[in-house]
């Protein structure tokens, strides 16, 4: 009788370092079947959603753009998870970040640049610390699910933008739903020119190494990871738990308060309801692809916006719809955890 | 008569251990039979490869004399086997009558009226007192079991397995109980009772198998036995190898003070009813009892993770805090806890590991300073002879490297009180010989050293005083020299220490 048995056995080494290009390639071999349907052949494809973007200066600086804030909240979700608080609110935080940082440049007329900007970024990371808050304190007070409590304000959060840019700060100009223009002092410098790569990349880069470093080298961030892997253990080694959660909930709040104030003030200049199509969702798959390492977590934002950047390419030069990268991203998500997962077994055939 | 059911050669082993070596067991139609047995000696496991939950290594199963392959518990239970749990696989928010039937209705389409006219019937042939239109989530915890009776009566069970059934139940349900059994007894049914109570043992079966570390260590009928001879039988051999302790003429000061802790659990039971003990410096006194005693929660208060509802626990005169794990290692006190991977970060490294207890003393300003880090790892891995390098994870140790790790990081830093619970649970020879040594080394020291364990014999084998503990209290204490192990035995499974 053929005997199929399933034990659990971590993977060796090389076999885990291959396995974001294991996922790659069966992502995209799933993927094919979408793009022969959408009429084009999927090698072409995969040249213009992969190699294409790389070859040209322009579609290299836009993709630095478009990671600045998927690396943000993917740092922002990484620190929340890392501790095992799954933060699904990055998306409401980065508005809440959003606003305060329309309102501080709005109002930074006459400022040097410099402070400015420091204030926006201060006012950012609070706004995100407050919004994250309630989950936060809903969990370590009374055990309140952190993923529906923070998942649901990002509605809430949507609202408010809307309320806010419907009435007060409805353009007096225009009369569009957008707020007034922040003041040209407190616009960010653009970083390469002729593109929009603006300081926010820094900002992002500069963040993912703090938590870098945070994680790896300081007693915070070594008990937030002893947590994350083993909550009793942590516990009974004497590490307050509910108090480092808490505080790692709103670090990631403000992170991803962060992002918005770069999409503020490095890209559009005015708060508006389609500031993020989901870039706090994103950063949730940024995180979970980059295993919840700084190192990671900068790779697979760049990876992101590649396929992003490389999404409008295929559109163009192939007619294939842009909806293809949104595809692709969840497509990945799913395969990675489907390899990790495998990776923890080994399935032998005997008798 | 010939048994209704008999396993033969029974083995199943889980990784290294061997939970159940070789065993026979039968049971004839209209016989009450008890499993007895501590914690851990493979009565479960017996009992639930006879339900289809596991498969056994080898050996086989027969069924009136026809072998089957029971390989999941609808096939039992087609073949007329009940298995009455524990924990009460029943859905609160119905009924009697549906709790019996689900699972069971016969055809696609429910007709309330015949379904509860059916159990009912069946409930009365049986003379169980039971409403069958009651809400289950009402009833109380003796009725609850009477429903997971009757369901497995209501698929036409020809032998009940109970698991502990009276663990759960008041004095008053216990008595019920047994009337029930005795019912279905009269009606030929076969009852396996799942035990470490002898008093039950002698109240209600005929027969008796007793289980030891996984091996049949004797099946007697009840009639002709006593509870001296089971209990001895249960907990091994009447004399003890020789002590590795055998000095007990130290006595310093109490350095461990327990004074009448109380704890109430969550679903509203007594763990702890009044709990008193002391410990002195140089001198090691072992907690025998049979699991679920009250040990688990002793230590939990001891370690700093639980608060008793009352009582006191001072460590050298100073009031240890409750639920203040640092606060408790502050006071010097070495936690060995009962679950060795709820004391090991094991994604962790064997340096973090080391270190995390005493997280204080190896940073600057928040900063983790890496050379002391690696230093002390070091140290303690050369002393305690961890076989691993500081930076392996430290998952990837085996159970006894582990448990060095929990040793090395506790006992190096010359603890007054050390708190050992199952310190050698899962351990081979080797690794269990470097526990007792260990913590030998700490009572030469004159710290104060309490070991909680279900192995009687490492108790024996270590103790300078050994206390029983039973349903929340101490039900006994003795000094080594004259520790017997039958009174023992018989205070641990709560029959009269001289009966």
């Amino acid at each position: 009788m053929l005997n199929l048995k399933i034990e659990r056995e971590p993977a060796p080494l090389w076999l885990r370092l291959l396995i974001p290009v294991i996922a790659v390639v069966v992502t995209f071999a799933l993927v094919s079947v979408l793009i022969l349907w959408a009429g084009a052949s999927p090698f072409d494809a995969v040249y213009q959603l992969l190699i294409h973007p790389l070859t040209r200066t322009s579609a290299r600086a836009d993709i630095l753009m478009m990671a600045t804030p998927i690396l943000l909240t993917g740092v922002a979700v990484a620190v929340a998870f890392v501790c095992g608080y799954y933060n699904i609110g990055a998306e409401g935080q980065l508005y809440a970040g959003a606003i305060f940082a329309a309102w501080v440049g709005v109002n930074a007329e006459g400022l040097p640049p410099v402070v400015a900007i420091g204030l926006m970024l201060i006012a950012g990371f609070l706004a995100g610390m407050i919004w994250a808050l309630l989950p936060a304190l809903l969990k370590s007070w009374l055990s309140v699910d952190e993923v529906v409590t923070t998942l649901l304000l990002n509605s809430v959060m949507l609202f408010i933008v809307s309320a806010l840019l419907n009435g007060p700060w409805r353009d007096p100009v225009s009369g569009w739903p957008q707020s007034p223009t922040i003041a040209l002092n407190a616009q960010f410098p653009v970083l390469i020119a002729r593109s929009r790569v603006h300081l926010g990349f820094i900002i992002a880069v500069v963040s993912a190494l703090s938590v870098w470093w945070m994680l790896a080298r300081t007693r915070f961030g070594l008990e937030l990871r002893a947590i994350g892997k083993n909550r009793e253990a942590a516990q009974f080694l004497g590490i307050p738990v509910r108090r480092r959660v808490l505080t790692a909930a709103l670090i990631s709040g403000g992170i991803a308060g962060l992002a918005g104030v770069g999409e503020v003030g490095g890209i559009h200049y005015y708060l508006i309801g389609s500031l993020s199509p989901g870039f706090g969702y994103t950063g949730i798959i940024v995180a979970t692809l980059g295993a919840l390492t700084m190192p990671g977590v900068m790779l697979s934002a760049l990876f992101l916006a590649l396929i992003n950047r490389g999404a409008i390419s295929a559109n163009r030069e192939l007619d294939v719809p842009v909806y293809l990268s949104d595809v692709i991203q969840a497509a990945l998500l799913l395969v990675t955890l489907a390899v990790l997962l495998l990776n923890r077994y080994r399935i032998r055939w005997g008798r | 008569m010939p048994p209704i059911i008999e396993m033969r050669g029974i083995t199943k082993r889980f990784g290294a251990l061997t939970a159940n070596d070789g065993i026979d067991f039968s049971i004839e139609p209209g016989e009450i039979h008890a499993l007895l047995g501590e914690n851990g000696a493979g009565k479960s496991t017996l009992m639930k490869i006879l339900y289809g939950l596991y498969q056994p290594d080898s050996g086989d199963v027969r069924i009136n004399g026809q072998p089957v392959r029971l390989t999941s518990p609808a096939e039992a239970i087609a073949n007329g086997i009940g298995f009455v749990s524990q924990h009460f696989a029943l859905v609160p928010k119905f009924t009697v009558a549906e709790n019996v039937v689900l699972g069971h209705e016969g055809s696609r389409t429910l007709h309330p009226t015949a379904m509860s006219t059916r159990v009912m019937e069946t409930a009365a042939s049986l003379r169980l007192l039971i409403d069958v239109n009651a809400v289950v989530g009402r009833l109380s915890v003796g009725e609850q079991q009477r429903v997971e009776i009757l369901k497995a009566l209501y698929r036409d069970c020809k032998v009940l397995i109970m698991d502990e059934p009276t663990a759960v139940l008041a004095p008053g349900d216990i008595a019920a109980l047994f009337d029930i059994l005795r019912v279905l007894q009269g009606r030929g049914m076969a009852v396996i009772i799942i035990t470490h109570k002898l008093d039950e043992v002698f109240a209600i079966s005929q027969r008796v198998t007793v289980l030891r570390l996984g091996k049949v260590v004797g099946e007697v009928r009840t009639q002709d036995s006593t509870p001296a001879a089971l209990a001895q039988m249960m907990v091994g051999r009447q004399t003890v190898a020789v002590a590795r302790n055998s000095d007990h003429r130290r006595q310093d000061a109490v350095k461990l003070d327990v004074r009448d802790l109380r704890l109430t659990d969550r679903r509203g039971g007594l763990r702890l009813r009044g709990l008193s003990l002391e410990v002195r410096g140089g001198e090691i006194v072992g907690v025998a009892g049979v699991a679920g005693n009250g040990q688990s929660e002793l230590v939990s208060v001891l370690t700093g993770m639980a608060a008793p509802d009352s009582g006191s626990v001072t460590v050298g005169g100073a009031p240890l805090p409750f639920r203040d794990p640092k606060a408790v290692s502050r006071l010097k006190v070495a936690r060995i806890p009962e679950d060795r991977l709820k004391g090991v970060i094991g994604d962790l490294s064997v340096q973090d590991n080391l270190m995390l207890e005493s997280v204080e003393g190896f940073t600057r300003m928040g900063h983790l300073d890496r050379a002391r880090i690696r230093a002390n790892a070091e140290a303690l891995i050369r002393a305690f002879q961890i076989k691993a390098a500081p930076t392996d994870l430290a998952r990837t140790l085996s159970g006894g490297n582990i448990q060095k790790i929990i040793l090395a990081r506790s006992l190096g830093h010359a603890p007054e009180v050390v708190i050992a619970a199952q310190p050698t649970r899962g351990l081979d020879i080797g690794a269990t010989e470097y526990v007792h040594q260990k913590l030998l080394e700490q009572k030469e020291r004159g710290a104060a050293i309490l070991l909680i364990s279900e192995d009687l014999e490492e108790i024996l084998l270590l103790s300078d005083r050994i206390v029983v503990i039973y349903e929340g209290r101490i039900a006994g204490t003795f000094a080594a020299q004259d520790a017997r192990i039958d009174q023992i035995g018989a205070l641990m499974t709560g029959a009269h220490p001289h009966a």
